[in-house]
């Protein structure tokens, strides 16, 4: 127990410290390194509260696939990072102001929370130990949240289908493959035999 | 279990057939170009036809919950999808011409607004949380990609990237919100998470609700949280601004309804100051806001921040009288709100659009139908007698008084005057001043909306608001039962 105690706070601290730094950091390419980590110290989390599974589709998904796109985008957007933040001391004070009434709303939550700690409404739905983290999950997904799984995909659809408006073009003038009219070429388009004299060339 | 999954899929027969049908409207879009964009639009016309029919014929059946309450199809749910359905279809009739002319015309833009439908569905008839955000989103993703539609202009473009840099910030304090109600709860749905409050509610529950609400009072842009709308308004192409100012105004206030009076009917206390606070707001932004501007979107824009906050005065209100009135309110500025983009899209000279109040000078000269069509709905969106939204002004006025909120109805009633100058100016203009360049003819579509939509503004088709109030009432109770 003292073991998972330290093994949390060691893990949520560096992962709120490596969010700070994602905001903080002034090259945008460190920034994405920073929220590499904080998205590993948050899989760290999930496999403390024993949802292995999740933990690994975080490392997989988030860090595997999405920090590495977010590395291109950086990369090749020359954008220019520092002017971006010119106005950031302008907004500061409003900005923190913001952030301290955040924190102590959530210090009050968690406050109210410690206190009805032994409400049993204020408790999570318990993890089936019976079952691995995947087995519950499967099956959940596909029959009582079959209706949440057809929303996302609607809603991945739009995205897919957004992504194609906005930036699909048909550029005139483009030299395209089309294999249709390269394979109903006859020989006389393609081959024209020509005479040649020695030493004239075809000029 | 194969049973139980065929009744769900009865009751969630009209989203079934809007999905599944927008899909295939996607395909045979894709399979003919972008020439079909028009044979697209009708047949999307068509499919939210069987939407709003699927939606009526399962009322015959009685309410209902699919997917452990996820989805709920009750006489509340079926109104707010008839609404919707009516509002985005003549929405997608205005844009039709306009994109056609603006070379704009690609055959996505109907889909979208079919996924956009699809998503308002979700949201009114949402008994889940997990369900009311999924909705949200689908219909939010597929509005911001549509202010972006003319993706060559500089305006369209910031209009769409704003909404969704703005809309992603409340989608996280809605999320926020959701989650401290999980955290509070230990429940998703509805039901079990009325059941925990009733046993004892804590802090983080209130706040958490605070969060949701802001969440969705930047989705029905209301004030504090409206900045995006002017720009957007602006910026958008203008049969999308019609859209976006119908049909997802009144999914997101039914939403608004349907959370706050149903699970959380109980905590009045907690939510209602927060309600009067952002109608209270809502007015008077949108009424000061509204007098300097000079492009008529941007006053639509005010004037819709404006009319929110008359509707939130409704559910201030938390009353079956106060949720009575706000779909009276509602759907009578959604059919009036149509109509006056309806003239708006109607301003076109031969070089192209134009969109200034000025530009509207003498139009009584130039163009008495449109003239008197705009006069009518400004009289009406004014709250004037014996227009229309006298009526709905009279509704939700009502509910508040009943309720007690004296102050915040005293507030609104000065917001209405001052509010009336604005239209009344616009009025004037078009029956007093110098006639401006004429506008080129409408097309047919563009006009008789904007006529029937004036028609329907006057009082003399009772015909049309009787039966509006009857059907609101019954809408209304169902969320009370």
């Amino acid at each position: 127990m003292i073991l998972q105690a330290i093994a949390f706070w060691i893990l949520a601290g560096v992962a709120v410290s490596a969010a700070f730094m994602v905001v903080a950091a002034r090259n945008p390419v460190r920034s994405v390194m920073w929220l590499i980590l904080t998205f590993f110290t948050t899989a760290g989390l999930f496999v403390l509260i024993g949802a292995e599974f999740l933990a690994m589709l975080l490392v997989v998904v988030y860090v595997g696939a999405v920090a590495v796109l977010f590395l291109f985008v950086v990369m090749m957007l020359d954008v220019d990072f520092v002017e971006l933040k010119q106005g950031f001391l302008q907004y500061m004070p409003v900005g923190a102001l913001i952030a301290l009434i955040m924190l102590a709303e959530m210090a009050f939550v968690g406050a109210s929370w410690a206190a009805s700690r032994g409400e049993a409404a204020a408790q999570p739905p318990a993890i089936p130990v019976s079952a691995s983290n995947i087995e519950a999950i499967g099956a959940v997904l596909y029959t009582e949240y079959v209706y949440f799984f057809q929303a996302a995909g609607m809603v991945l659809l739009v995205a897919m289908i957004g992504a194609i408006v906005l930036t699909l073009r048909h550029r005139e003038g483009v030299k395209r493959q089309d294999i249709g009219k390269q394979v109903g070429r006859k020989r006389d388009e393609a081959v024209e035999l020509v005479d040649i004299e020695q030493g004239e060339g075809i000029g | 279990m194969t049973e139980s999954f065929a009744v769900n899929f009865a009751i969630a027969a009209p989203e079934v057939f809007l999905a599944v049908a927008t899909m295939g409207l996607l395909v045979a879009g894709v399979i003919m170009g972008d020439k079909s964009a028009r044979l697209i639009t009708w047949l999307a016309l068509a499919t939210l036809a069987g939407y709003a029919a699927l939606a009526l014929a399962g009322l015959a059946n009685g309410a209902g919950a699919a997917f452990s309450g996820a989805l709920v199809a009750d006489r509340f749910a079926v109104f707010a999808k008839v609404v919707i359905a009516i509002g985005a279809g003549l929405t997608l009739l205005l844009s039709d011409s306009f994109m056609q002319k603006e070379k704009l015309s690609r055959f996505e833009f109907p889909v979208l607004g079919l996924l956009a439908v699809l998503g308002m569905g979700m949201m009114v008839s949402a008994g889940d949380i997990i369900a009311v955000y999924m909705g949200i989103e689908l219909q939010s993703l597929a509005l911001y990609v549509m202010a972006a539609f003319n993706r060559d202009s500089l305006r369209s473009s910031e209009a769409g990237l704003k909404y969704f840099v703005l809309g992603a910030l409340s989608s996280g304090l809605l999320l926020y919100g959701l989650s401290l109600i999980f955290g509070a709860t230990g429940a998703t749905d509805f039901d079990s998470i009325a059941a925990a409050l009733a046993q004892e509610e804590s802090l983080m529950f209130t706040i958490g609700l605070v969060f949701a609400i802001s969440g969705l009072a930047f989705k029905v842009s209301a004030a504090p949280f409206h900045m995006w709308t002017p720009d957007v308004y602006e910026g958008a192409p203008t049969p999308v601004t019609a859209f976006l100012a119908a049909a997802p105004k009144f999914a997101a206030m039914a939403l608004f309804a349907r959370v706050l009076v149903g699970p959380f009917g109980e905590f009045i206390g907690d939510w209602q100051q927060v309600i009067v606070a952002l109608a209270g707001i809502s007015i008077g932004v949108g009424v000061f806001g509204a007098l300097a501007q000079s492009n008529i979107k941007r006053l639509m824009a005010y004037s819709s921040i404006a009319n929110m906050g008359y509707a939130l005065m409704g559910l201030a209100a938390g009353t079956q009288n106060g949720v009575n009135g706000l779909l009276i309110y509602m759907t009578i500025y959604l059919l009036s709100v149509i109509g006056v983009f309806a003239c708006i899209l109607a301003m076109r000279r031969k070089d192209g659009m134009v969109e200034q109040i000025d530009d509207l000078a003498g139009l009584s000269q130039t163009n008495p139908g449109i003239a008197v069509a705009l006069s009518m709905l400004m009289l009406s969106v004014a709250g004037l007698p014996p227009f229309a939204g006298f009526i709905a002004k009279l509704y939700v006025f009502m509910a508040a008084l009943d309720a007690g909120l004296v102050l915040l109805a005293v507030f609104a009633a000065l917001g209405t005057v001052v509010g009336a100058f604005y239209y009344l100016r616009i009025v004037k203009l078009i029956w007093f001043d110098e006639p401006a360049q004429g506008f080129v003819r409408p097309g047919r579509t563009v006009a008789y909306t904007a006529f029937g939509s004036a028609a329907l503004a006057f009082p003399i088709l009772v015909v049309f608001i009787f039966p509006l109030i009857s059907q609101a009432g019954a809408a209304a109770s169902a969320l009370f039962s």
